[in-house]
């Protein structure tokens, strides 16, 4: 059995959700199985749009501080959360939507971008991913 | 067999890995993939994930500049 990362995505935040796209990538990179299921706030970056919205953790400062790291980050040529995102895909990387956010949230299907979610699913399915894991994360 | 390069120069992580790994899936059975970079890192991660891959590492060369050239037959299909 291949070994495989699983991480919950429960943070929108910018810098957490470049943590867990990075990781997740190298998951795969090194011949692993990867499952990201986004929840809460996480969900809401795979609103339509809402990849690249979410504030920085810490000094997000209104806004100038993400400005700041954005421009820093685009100068050290670190790749954008879109094409990390679809690398993730490209790599066979699962992407699985929290049904129950959705609900609490209001959040429908057509509001989150479908083409690239694997799964709209419940504890369950993500239990069900995480005790074969050798990784599991919450970020 | 054909040869698949790869540039990752100046690129950081996870760029490079991330790379030799979509290079890695689309590769054929005994095809050598050829890994251009500069970022330091990724000389040593992707040697191991070639290792975690089963697959077969050629050779790691590196210049006076810091340019690296690693080598990777793809000899499991994986």
């Amino acid at each position: 059995m291949t070994d495989k990362a699983t991480i919950i995505v429960h943070s929108g935040d910018m810098d957490k959700l470049y943590s867990a796209l990075i990781i997740g990538n190298g998951a795969l990179a090194m011949g692993m199985e990867a499952s990201l299921y986004f929840t809460f706030w996480g969900l809401q970056r795979l609103k339509k749009g809402g990849l690249e919205k979410g504030p920085l953790s810490k000094m997000n400062m209104l806004g100038l501080g993400k400005w700041m790291v954005k421009r820093k980050m685009k100068q050290a040529k670190v790749a954008s959360l879109e094409k990390l995102l679809k690398d993730f895909k490209e790599l066979g990387g699962k992407i699985l939507a929290c049904d129950m956010t959705m609900e609490i949230m209001g959040i429908k299907k057509e509001d989150l971008r479908d083409d690239l979610i694997s799964d709209y699913c419940g504890v369950g399915a993500y239990i069900n991913e995480a005790k074969d894991s050798t990784v599991t994360l919450f970020i | 067999m054909a040869v698949i390069k790869v540039d990752c120069t100046g690129q950081i992580c996870p760029v490079p890995l991330v790379e030799m790994r979509k290079a890695l899936r689309k590769a054929k059975e005994g095809d050598i993939v050829e890994v251009t970079g500069t970022h330091s890192s990724s000389k040593k991660e992707i040697p191991l994930a070639v290792k975690a891959m089963s697959l077969e590492l050629i050779d790691v060369i590196e210049d006076k500049e810091g340019v690296w050239k690693i080598r990777i037959r793809n000899v499991r299909g994986k």
